[in-house]
């Protein structure tokens, strides 16, 4: 689909701009777990440029788990003393493993390619590790959005997307009277948790939602807020079919495309199934964001570990600046669903999704309502992410009362802080 | 003449340390894949070791945190029924069936096969059919429905207090072929002038299993015991393919428990402290086995 | 195979005998179901087109045949951004499991041949700490495994991988070859000795060959358990070495928005069927070296 039109302007550039020649031998291991429809096919054009470079790519795909295998190998590989050279690795991972010493940086790049200068200051500030860039950042996600199959909402007599969570409880309601399920969901601790971060936005706002889910705020972790967060993510278990346990993301995404249900809380990679799929946003589904006016950040990257060897320093080096050139980021994003990480790329070719996202992105910065995803590692570190996972999944598949949820929440943090 | 005196001498004492000398290298090999790596998960359980291994002494800290964890009881009590569960049923049936295939079946080599295979199939294989047999949308319950039976309910796998059934299910399945397997090969050395004699006392099929065969098998028991115990505590793949530990985390077992902390969280002096629990449970069952294995071949 | 005339619940004739002969078929036939019907729904799914997955039950039995999946499997499915099927993998998994097998099972052999018919001062012991290493969980060595292949300089190998297969398969070896030793009586051993034969010179000429059934159960036991192994081919092997269950998990992992079941099971089913065919073609053998001795205490 873009094979030649974006690989020619791509090996031309990737000469022009990178600060040291770009020798044609360089060589790249990447240890990712894209290996679904949309992801699978971004990451195949980010291999092609790389290829059409001339040099060597080693695809380590390690699926399974939104990336728990391939953490165990990971680690596997630099305690063994022979890393990848890049791995899909992101926000406050990177910092942990910068702390090791097991990164290498790509500042000179990132210098002669002037990088300060187009990522948001925020983000920029998650890749580098005291002052240097030790990744490079793909793509902007958006946690907070709801989709939805515009048929499903008509046949239940739904007009509008909601912009409340009284609004979209209605909405519900009347999707499962009509018997469609109005919520497609998978039983999984990070898809509960991206679930229940949204809700928290919608019940708190963006700075309710700093003070608890990203400083971990005691006070407002026990608070009445939080309850009614509790209280609303217990409606929404109401709303799910049976046999939601377990279920994959992409699976819940292809029950909306078929009707089966109405609507999906998902950040925007599950566009990319919808476009995968050949569906027209608008047309075949549509898109809003989740209640709270905010804007859930969560943002891949890849880490440059330390590999030894021109081979693969020059490899790592042509990877970072491809990774960072307008025409990468376009291609990449275009095929995943995510906007480009860079703010000047434009977005003519982008869907009306899309648009939306970047115009609120740029809204939620001017309004300090831009906050980074808890659910998607972009806010705390894995060890207290993990106790929310656990709070929150344990919450969903139970008859827990709020407030002991939010107890016994508050508790787990302190206990992994 | 010295030389050639010394030298059959050295060769005679060669000869009689070899086997020592071809077991040690082994040992040694144990003894550092083994013991070591157990020192060296002993040792980083009492650090704070985090996203990678630091060596810093920070005391017991760990182990109060583990022990703090919900989840960890969760995981214990996984452990517990699904180990007590699994063993027995996979011996009761392994038991059952090596009595009834040790009847002069024509076809036993086909039917034994047939109950021996699963446990040639790694669970990332059949995890996803067992995923399908017991999903109440595709599997049992739908099919039961569709046969008319309109209330038929099975729903262990997405019900938090029923899902490590499920899991038992499916282990039994792998594994209890295997426990027949070792129990036919126990009734086949049975020495038939013992079942001769008792035959001729006229005692009947019933006494003569209960009271004279499963006694003599007693070694085998106690093989089969342990096989499966090895299992229950390695029991991994089986929970992420079955469940992935879910829903929630109801299905948690320590060995994944430990594998969530270690590779997940980043947390691996938690892990490690999870680990020399199980260790020591492992040895609770393993140390009085070996006690008894030994004493019986000394005499 | 010794065969007993005077055992068994049956008595051979009168018509209680046959009522009683038909229950015992009715028993073994109902558990003969039990293991079958997930290697049914993975073989019957494999043979289907996905319209009829999604149309039908997984039970039924596949309308029109096809064997696309299997091609699709075996050469074309995307392990991540390749889409060569499992065919690479399979070898790799070949390249790692015999060598692992192979050796594994003669160092089990001679372990046990030492213990048992060479006593020496602490063979017990030495046996008893050998054997504890057959019950350690796997993650626990992850990292220190990694960390001792690293500076070995076989990390991410394939010889890597063989010498952890090797080094964790020893303790089971050892304990199969050692119950079937003590089982076989010295006599032949001690008169070996007065003519003068060697600890080696035994054990070829002797000791080995006698031990085929000891041989077959551990080679199904150590062949099974390496083949399947998944935490190891993930943490020990990198993108292209991988073993087949590393890219099976890819496989079945991945998908296209739309999940080919069909492609999935057969995908299963080849990744299985090496252990299949040894347990098929083995498993007579497998019964009799046990009796032979593997399972006594």
């Amino acid at each position: 689909m873009f094979h030649s039109k974006y690989v020619l302007p791509l090996v031309a550039m990737a000469g022009l701009t990178l600060g040291t020649p770009a020798r044609a031998e360089g060589t790249v291991e990447v240890l990712h777990w894209w290996t679904s429809g949309g992801e699978a096919k971004a990451v195949g054009e980010l291999k092609k440029s790389f290829e059409a470079t001339g040099g060597t790519w080693i695809d380590s795909p390690i699926a399974g788990g939104g990336g728990d295998a391939a953490m165990t190998a990971l680690r596997a590989r630099v305690v063994a003393g022979n890393p990848p050279t890049a791995v899909q690795l992101k926000g406050p991972g990177i910092q942990e493993w910068a702390q090791q010493g097991a990164l290498n940086d790509v500042q000179a790049v990132a210098e002669a390619e002037g990088w300060d200068a187009v990522l948001p200051p925020a983000l920029a500030g998650i890749m580098k590790y005291e002052g240097q860039y030790v990744a490079a950042p793909v793509n902007i996600h958006r946690v907070d959005w709801i989709w939805a199959n515009p048929e499903a909402l008509a046949k239940a007599g739904v007009e509008a997307m909601p912009t409340t969570w009284e609004e979209f409880n209605a909405a519900a309601d009347k999707l499962q009277a009509a018997g469609i399920v109005p919520l497609a969901h998978g039983g999984q601790p990070w898809q509960d948790a991206t679930v229940f971060e949204d809700v928290v936005l919608g019940v708190g706002g963006a700075e309710f939602f700093r003070k608890a889910l990203v400083e971990l705020d005691q006070d407002a972790l026990t608070s009445d807020t939080m309850v009614a967060a509790f209280d609303q993510l217990r409606k929404m278990r109401g709303y799910v079919d049976p046999n939601f346990s377990g279920r994959d993301w992409n699976l819940a995404t292809a029950m909306v495309m078929r009707g089966e249900a109405g609507f999906q809380i998902m950040g925007d990679w599950a566009k990319g199934e919808f476009l995968a799929a050949g569906k027209v946003p608008g047309k075949d589904f549509l898109c809003a964001p989740t209640p709270g006016n905010g804007f859930v950040l969560n943002s891949d990257s890849f880490t440059f570990f330390k590999v030894e060897g021109d081979e693969n320093l020059t490899g790592q080096k042509v990877l970072a600046s491809l990774i960072m050139s307008p025409d990468f980021q376009k291609t990449f994003n275009l095929a995943k669903g995510s906007i480009p990480a860079r703010t000047d790329v434009p977005l003519d070719d982008f869907d009306d999704c899309a648009k939306r996202s970047h115009a609120d992105l740029v809204k939620a910065i001017e309004s300090d309502a831009l906050v980074p995803s808890m659910a998607h590692e972009m806010a705390v570190p894995r060890s207290v992410r993990g106790e929310f996972l656990d709070l929150v999944t344990e919450f969903f598949n139970s008859d827990m009362s709020s407030q002991d949820a939010v107890e016994k929440l508050a508790a787990a943090v302190k206990r992994a802080m | 003449m010295q030389r050639a005196v010394f030298l059959k001498s050295l060769r005679q004492g060669v000869e009689r340390r070899l086997p020592l000398i071809v077991v040690s290298p082994l040992f040694a090999l144990s003894l550092f894949f083994v013991y070591g790596f157990i020192a060296w998960t002993a040792y980083i359980s009492l650090t704070k070791s985090g996203v990678m291994p630091v060596y810093t002494f920070d005391g017991l800290a760990q182990y109060e945190r583990l022990w703090a964890t919900p989840r960890w009881y969760v995981a214990l009590k996984n452990l517990f029924i699904f180990s007590s569960l699994f063993i027995g049923i996979s011996m009761a049936i392994g038991i059952l069936l090596a009595i009834l295939l040790d009847q002069r079946i024509r076809i036993e080599g086909m039917i034994r096969t047939i109950y021996l295979y699963p446990m040639a199939l790694s669970f990332i294989v059949t995890g996803t059919v067992w995923k399908w047999i017991l999903n109440p949308g595709l599997g049992i319950e739908r099919l039961m429905r569709q046969a008319g039976f309109e209330n038929f309910t099975f729903d262990w796998l997405v019900n938090s207090d029923f899902a490590i059934y499920t899991v038992v299910i499916a282990a039994v399945w792998q594994s209890s072929g295997y426990a027949m397997a070792l129990f036919l090969a126990g009734l086949r050395s049975v020495d038939d002038e013992i079942l001769k004699a008792a035959a001729i006392d006229g005692a009947g099929p019933w006494l003569v299993y209960s009271g004279i065969v499963l006694p003599m098998l007693r070694p085998v028991f106690l093989s089969t015991v342990i096989i499966l115990a090895h299992l229950a505590i390695k029991s991994f793949d089986l929970v992420v393919a079955l469940t992935g530990g879910g829903p929630g985390y109801a299905t948690d077992m320590p060995a994944t428990f430990m594998y969530a902390f270690a590779f997940q969280r980043s947390e691996l002096g938690v892990a490690a402290a999870s680990a020399v629990m199980m260790l020591m449970t492992v040895s609770a069952i393993i140390v009085p086995y070996l006690y008894s294995e030994l004493r019986g071949t000394r005499k | 195979m010794r065969r007993r005339r005077t055992s068994g619940i049956v008595r051979p004739s009168g018509p209680g005998a046959v009522m009683l002969r038909g229950l015992l078929f009715a028993v073994l036939a109902l558990f003969c179901l039990y293991y079958l019907v997930p290697l049914f729904v993975m073989v019957a799914t494999s043979l289907k087109s996905l319209e009829e997955i999604r149309a039908g039950s997984f039970l039924s039995l596949p309308r029109e045949i096809t064997f696309d999946a299997w091609g699709k499997a075996w050469n074309a499915a995307c392990v991540g951004v390749r889409c060569d099927g499992l065919e690479p993998y399979v070898w790799n998994s070949v390249l790692m499991t015999v060598p692992a097998v192979a050796i594994s099972t003669i160092l089990g052999a001679l372990n046990g041949y030492a213990l048992t018919k060479w006593r020496f001062p602490g063979a017990d012991i030495i046996f008893a700490l050998i054997l504890f290493g057959a019950f350690i969980p796997f993650q626990v060595i992850l990292l220190p495994m990694a960390r001792t292949l690293g500076q070995l300089g076989l990390a991410g190998s394939v010889p890597g991988l063989i010498l952890v297969h090797t080094v964790y398969g020893l303790a089971f070896t050892t304990l199969f070859f050692r119950n079937f030793f003590i089982g076989v009586s010295d006599g032949i051993l001690q008169a070996a000795k007065v003519d003068g034969a060697g600890f080696f010179g035994i054990f070829f000429g002797i000791v080995l060959p006698m031990s085929l059934p000891a041989i077959v159960v551990t080679v199904i036991w150590q062949f099974t358990q390496i083949w399947n192994d998944f935490l190891f081919g993930v943490a020990f092997t990198v993108g292209d070495s991988n073993p087949v269950t590393v890219a099976l998990n890819n496989v079945v992992n991945t998908s296209t928005g739309v999940k080919e079941y069909n492609v999935d099971m057969a995908a299963a089913i080849i990744a299985g069927l090496p252990t299949l065919l040894v347990y098929v073609v083995a498993g007579a053998y497998f019964v009799r070296g046990l009796s032979a001795g593997a399972v006594k205490g």
